[in-house]
């Protein structure tokens, strides 16, 4: 199985964006976004926005430093099984979640 | 065994047994079938350990008065038997003892694909397997096998740290052999070897690697997580400092509920060679086997939450779960009725290996059948952590992947080393095994429907009947598990060689010498025919595919 190997110069710049992001990730935890968004969704608004820019560096790493980008068409495959078995994880337990009586059970004594 | 008068066989030149016996040459071996015996020999140590405690238990049941001992040290017995029992033997039995042995071989492969990785997973094994037992003796732990928080996390005494993270680090042993065997799969099979010739055995060893990869990272920080709460009492699981003891429950059963097919899918791989060997016939609907071992991999990860019907989860949730449960159940019906149509019309051989295999159709179907029963959300509460469940999963784990196990090591005992065990008393054993194990595992079915709960050392006087065929028929089954031992083992010290194959089975591995060399194939194997291809009574020879 041949490697691909990208430039030297593709590394510099993918290093140099995973920099930008992190002196952005230090940046927006400046900011809160309930300031500027509906009520209610405000602090889901700060999550999304350091969640993205954290995942945006993830697939960063993951196609250029890990070589996926260009890899044998079976890394990309396993990469996105495994991220769909997460995907379960995550809804399933978040369904609970969602649809869980979250208030307070008292149990009443009978005479 | 149909061939063994034919000829005078005689044990090889040289094989990987004949080779340099001195500690250091075991201990760093790279042959995958020197690591498949070292696995052996650990797995059997902890199947003796855990058996033991179930002799325990089982004593301890034969009463309704908690006569034999206190309530916290029975606690502390059956968990360190499940922990030992699915964790250091169910888990790894077959695909780090037979797997390991055989899936090499009927790819036409040298070895697996990373042998000193091979090798560092059977230490990683051992330290966890260690650690556990470390465990064990200062003590043991009372969480059950299950590990359920906030009692682990919180309020559990002794040393829970110290098997949870025995367990942790056995986790990445099952990890490495599930990498090794699809790195494997994918890349060492023979020429001519494409997916659709592959032997059933190895499509049930991927499905079960998928699993094995997927699944046991999540458990590893599951228990992590328990670890860290335990510490430095950071609230992830501990309502009290604002954790979610459901959140445990279903990091946990996303892992373990797939664990169950960890256990059961290698063991259908075992059930399918051995029905097409003794029917002489070619596995009816071969590739609906083979995609229902995938299947079933699939859809176990999506139906973990059936174990949590009563926890406190979503009733919404619980409904979806309870349906999807409904669908597992057609992939494992594909395979049990493929099973019986191969038999049919087929020329049976009533050798054990058989036996074994039509016990395991039997044992796991209704196993299968009773986790319908509790996969259905209204049943399952009126049963819910009673006897009824603790038969349901001993009719999978133990009727399912121990009578698997034991099918495919009296299989493939001539091929491992090249001797012939005594054909009588081992008849006689897979009897007794499944009938003892009947004895003991029935009665808990009407005993849980009753409404004794599990986990407790004393019962109401009621159900003292049931609860001694329980405990006579666990020492009928423990005789049954203590003949094998003897007979197995006396067989290395007799004359009577396998030869070749001695079932007359085809395959990769019945073409080469028993043992095999420690290369496997002296010149590399070309595949040319489909897989199972025995001769039907118009033909005079088996096609030997190589």
């Amino acid at each position: 199985m041949s490697v691909h190997v990208a430039p030297l110069k593709t590394y510099i710049y993918v290093f140099l964006a995973l920099m930008f992001f992190t002196v952005l990730t230090v940046g927006v935890a400046f900011v809160n976004f309930a300031h500027h968004a509906p009520k209610g969704i405000g602090n889901v608004l700060n999550d999304a926005v350091a969640m993205s820019i954290a995942l945006t560096k993830a697939v960063l790493v993951v196609a250029f430093f890990m070589h996926v980008k260009g890899s044998t068409k079976i890394t990309p495959v396993v990469i996105w099984g495994t991220l769909i078995f997460m995907v379960i994880l995550f809804v399933f337990t978040g369904a609970d979640y969602l649809t869980r009586p979250m208030t307070t059970f008292v149990p009443v004594m009978s005479q | 065994m149909t061939s063994q008068h034919e000829s005078a066989p005689a044990l090889p030149e040289k094989h990987y047994l004949s080779g340099a016996w001195s500690p250091q040459d075991w201990l760093l071996t790279k042959d995958h079938k020197r690591i498949g015996i070292l696995y052996l020999v650990g797995i059997s140590i902890f199947f003796a350990l855990g058996g033991l405690m179930a002799v325990l238990i089982r004593m301890e049941l034969a009463t309704p008065s908690g006569d034999l001992m206190p309530a916290d040290v029975y606690n502390r017995v059956f968990t360190m038997h499940g922990v030992l029992m699915v964790f250091f033997f169910l888990i790894p039995s077959i695909p780090a003892v037979l797997g390991n042995f055989l899936l090499p071989i009927m790819i036409g492969a040298k070895d697996l694909a990373f042998p000193k990785i091979n090798l560092l997973s059977w230490y990683i094994y051992m330290i966890g397997g260690a650690m556990t037992f470390y465990g064990l003796l200062v003590g043991g732990i009372d969480t059950g096998w299950t590990f359920y928080t906030p009692l682990s996390s919180g309020y559990a005494t002794g040393p829970v740290l110290t098997v949870a993270v025995g367990v942790f680090i056995a986790g990445f042993s099952s990890i490495l052999t599930g990498l090794n065997f699809i790195v494997t799969i994918h890349r060492m099979r023979a020429p001519g070897l494409t997916w659709f010739r592959l032997p059933l055995f190895v499509w049930g060893h991927y499905a079960t690697s998928i699993i094995q990869i997927l699944g046991t990272p999540v458990v590893a920080i599951t228990i992590l997580l328990v670890g860290a709460e335990r510490l430095f009492h950071i609230g992830v699981f501990d309502p009290k400092i604002g954790g979610d003891p459901i959140l445990f429950q279903h990091l946990f059963w996303f892992y373990s509920h797939p664990a169950v097919y960890i256990m059961i899918l290698p063991s259908m791989g075992v059930v399918s060679e051995i029905i097409a060997a003794f029917s002489r016939k070619k596995v009816f609907g071969y590739k609906f086997v083979a995609f229902a071992s995938i299947g079933i991999a699939v859809l176990g990860f999506l139906v973990w939450g059936h174990h949590m019907f009563t926890s406190g989860q979503s009733l919404y949730a619980g409904a979806v779960f309870s349906f999807i449960t409904m669908l597992v159940a057609v992939p494992s019906a594909i395979k049990v009725f493929n099973w019986t149509a191969t038999l049919y019309k087929g020329a049976i051989a009533w050798d054990t290996p058989l036996l074994y295999a039509l016990g395991f159709i039997g044992l796991f179907t209704i196993g299968g059948l009773t986790g319908v029963m509790l996969g259905t959300l209204g049943f399952d509460l009126h049963v819910h952590d009673t006897y009824f469940v603790v038969a349901h999963f001993h009719y999978v784990m133990v009727g399912g992947a121990i009578l698997g196990f034991l099918g495919g090591l009296h299989y493939w005992w001539p091929k491992i080393t090249g001797k012939l065990y005594n054909e009588f008393w081992s008849k006689i054993s897979a009897g007794i095994i499944f009938i003892g194990f009947n004895l003991t595992f029935f009665p808990q079915f009407i005993l849980g429907y009753l409404g004794m709960p599990r986990r407790y050392h004393s019962y109401p006087e009621e159900f003292q009947v049931l609860n001694i065929l329980s405990s006579a028929g666990a020492s009928i089954l423990g005789i049954g598990f203590v003949i094998p031992v003897i007979y197995l083992l006396a067989s290395l010290a007799n004359k009577r060689y396998a030869g070749n194959n001695p079932w007359g089975a085809v395959g990769l591995e019945w073409q080469i010498p028993s043992p095999p060399p420690t290369e496997n194939f002296e010149t590399p194997p070309v595949v040319t025919d489909e897989p199972y291809t025995y001769p039907q009574p118009d033909e005079k020879e088996a096609p030997v595919g190589v």
